[in-house]
């Protein structure tokens, strides 16, 4: 029963099943009872998170004839995305539902987004990762339409569209050409055949071209990120909050499966293109997020050079490079999970709060949540002592250690750049009166998690232990690999 | 020396190419779409000789029988302009070639590199007469490649939410059918007797 062993898929059948029963659910619910779906997915990324659990190994096993792989890493990104879809549900209830969005579609669309994500991370078949990715992006899509009222999430889910398409096409084709160099799909016997191979061979490199080019996409880096401030501005919040958080880990998953799991013998090549890409994300998402008013762009551009500082640790083609860009894109996760969650929670009824303006004098609106937002701003800037400070230094310790200092120069050049903007947010909060004095008001559950959110991002750092266990778990998930 | 087998081939794959074009180049949709049939037609041709017939099949019986006549249908129903589709076909034209011309130059130093060719596959053992094509799909796609199967599934699941979700709305003045409704009507709710004088 080798290649048929259900049970360690246990969690995404789970996962899928339960969205189905949603689904259907959903049907026999009046408005007033929906709050039951809400409970109902959450119960499901729990059920998930217990099964995984419970599923836990050291060794690695591949089942579904080459299909599934089943490894520390792939347990350890799969707990992180249930936390992070499970307090994206909690920040975004209220949200959706005070915008007539609080459908089951919603929940349902997310939670198969998921399952294309866990395919993803368990991936050891070109195949099998091209159907999570696209399971994956076809739940985006449509999420990021889900208000379909408004033209500008039409036109940010058409744009998403459309490019997405694009670049789905372009994985493809790099796939298609390792498989016509190679005579296989599974990452494995892939990378068995290129051992023996020149990595010189025009094939192979044309192929590792377009792939690397479709992972830049799906990751928003540049010169690939033009929709990425489209539309984390144009879609929902709530939905902005989902695409920016969960697909990225999973985005992580297939770098290290397909590049350094499958394409390692051909890191010379695959080192520069992500050199280049990592310093232009770094510039131009620094140097660009200057200039938004609009906070969502200010984020979506701060996630691209985010994307930037996430690659020098792959590009550093080493087990603490890849630890350190695990530990980042976790990191970066829970930063911006936090930095949405402050702009759904200054959003109210008909009233978004979209403009780096509304952050004005929040110091005076209540200084708790300007006191949580100073912490994730620092964090996210990467000043001592906070987790992003910590993450920005592992990676550029990781680029030390291969002996490019002078990227590390550079990025940490960028890195200062980018402080400007996050700093003028906090200036706005403490040292500009507000304009808007309406009360700010949030449900308990939604306080505590986004306090807690923002508070571990100091108290990680603080509090030895905790730092100290979570960098050896993302150890641990790297070792684990082949 | 050419074979049965090779008049065969050639003659059902000018017959292709010829189709294939006239889909992309033609303006009339409607004979686009039936070029499109004959495409599809002589490829499930080019399969038999290659021992595949119940793909063949299939592909007459769902991609002939049922898609393109839908297909043809929504063709004829929606009735598209097509002059505004062409509109910035001109503005385009200059990137698109570049981008076409790119690729055809990369297409062609993939397959003059030497790693493809028939040197490097050697031609498949001929099938025994009762060799069951339908048992081997059903192998790969239902234990071999299950797991991606359903994905598959899946992804095509999350096709028609998506679809619903965006496009379905209930205003109040959609024209629907309540069958219960219907079934349960009789026949004082639709026949009105009128009695009316009688006309000299």
């Amino acid at each position: 029963m080798n290649t048929m062993n259900l049970s360690l898929a246990l969690p995404e059948i789970f996962v899928a099943f339960m969205a189905c029963l949603i689904l259907v659910v959903d049907l026999f619910l009046s408005t007033r009872q929906r709050i039951f779906i809400y409970f109902l997915a959450q119960v499901t990324l729990i059920g998930a998170a217990v099964l995984t659990v419970q599923g836990m190994t050291s060794n690695s096993v591949t089942v579904f004839s080459g299909m599934f792989i089943h490894d520390a890493m792939s347990d350890i990104l799969k707990l992180a995305i249930y936390l992070i879809v499970f307090i994206v549900f909690a920040y975004s209830r209220d949200y959706i539902r005070e915008r007539n969005m609080f459908r089951g579609e919603f929940f349902v669309l997310a939670l198969f987004a998921m399952t294309g994500m866990m395919v993803m991370i368990s991936a050891a078949h070109l195949l099998s990762l091209y159907m999570g990715l696209e399971l994956l992006s076809l739940c985006l899509y449509a999420m990021v339409a889900l208000q379909r009222d408004s033209g500008k999430a039409t036109e940010a889910a058409m744009k998403y569209f459309v490019l997405g398409a694009i670049a789905s096409g372009l994985l493809l084709y790099g796939m298609s050409m390792l498989y016509g160099v190679t005579g296989d799909l599974s990452i494995v016997a892939v990378k068995q055949k290129i051992a023996t191979m020149s990595p010189d061979d025009i094939i192979l490199i044309f192929g590792l071209v377009f792939i690397v080019a479709a992972l830049a996409f799906k990751l928003g880096v540049v010169p690939f990120h033009m929709w990425v401030p489209d539309v984390y501005h144009g879609a929902p919040t709530a939905v902005a909050l989902f695409v920016s958080t969960a697909p990225k880990v999973a985005g992580f998953a297939i770098f290290m499966r397909l590049l350094v799991g499958g394409l390692i013998d051909m890191s010379p090549s695959w080192q520069d293109m992500l050199i280049v890409l990592a310093i232009l994300s770094m510039g131009i998402g620094n140097l660009v997020a200057i200039a938004q008013t609009n906070i969502k762009r200010m984020l979506a551009y701060s996630g691209i050079a985010h994307m930037g500082f996430f690659l020098l640790g792959i590009l550093s083609v080493s087990k603490t490079g890849y630890t350190a860009s695990m530990f980042y894109i976790l990191v970066y996760a829970f930063m911006t999970l936090g930095a949405f969650g402050m702009v759904i929670l200054m959003s109210r009824h008909g009233f978004e709060a979209e403009n780096i303006e509304d952050f004005k004098g929040l110091n005076q609106r209540n200084s708790w949540y300007a006191l949580l937002m100073l912490l994730l701003m620092i964090s996210m800037a990467g000043v001592p002592p906070t987790l992003g400070f910590y993450a920005k230094l592992m990676v550029i310790q990781s680029v030390i250690d291969t002996g490019m200092v002078w990227l590390a120069v550079v990025s940490v050049l960028f890195a200062v750049i980018g402080a400007f903007y996050y700093l003028r947010i906090i200036k706005l909060m403490y040292f500009d009166d507000a304009k808007d004095h309406s009360p700010i008001h949030a449900s308990m559950d939604m306080r505590i998690l986004i306090s807690f959110n923002a508070l571990i991002l100091i108290a990680g750092v603080l509090y030895k232990p905790f730092i100290d266990s979570f960098v050896g778990i993302c150890k641990v998930a790297i070792a684990g690999l082949s | 020396m050419m074979s049965f087998q090779h008049i065969v081939f050639f003659a059902f794959s000018a017959i292709l190419v010829f189709a294939a074009t006239m889909v992309v180049t033609i303006r009339n949709p409607v004979k686009a779409a039936l070029y499109l049939v004959l495409s599809f037609f002589t490829a499930a041709a080019l399969w038999i000789l290659l021992q595949a017939e119940f793909l063949a099949i299939i592909l007459v019986l769902v991609y002939v029988g049922a898609v393109m006549v839908l297909f043809l249908f929504v063709v004829m129903m929606l009735d598209v302009n097509l002059a505004r589709l062409r509109e910035g076909f001109g503005e385009y034209l200059a990137i698109g070639l570049l981008v076409a011309v790119l690729l055809l130059l990369e297409m062609i130093l993939i397959l003059s590199s030497g790693d493809f060719g028939t040197a490097h596959m050697t031609a498949p053992a001929a099938l025994a007469a009762d060799e069951s094509n339908t048992r081997a799909l059903g192998i790969l796609l239902y234990t071999d490649y299950l797991y991606t199967f359903e994905i598959a599934g899946l992804v095509l699941l999350v096709a028609i939410v998506a679809a619903i979700a965006l496009a379905m709305r209930k205003r109040k003045d959609t024209k629907f059918q309540d069958p219960s409704k219907q079934v349960r009507v009789n026949r004082d709710d639709r026949v009105r007797i009128v009695k009316m004088k009688s006309g000299k």
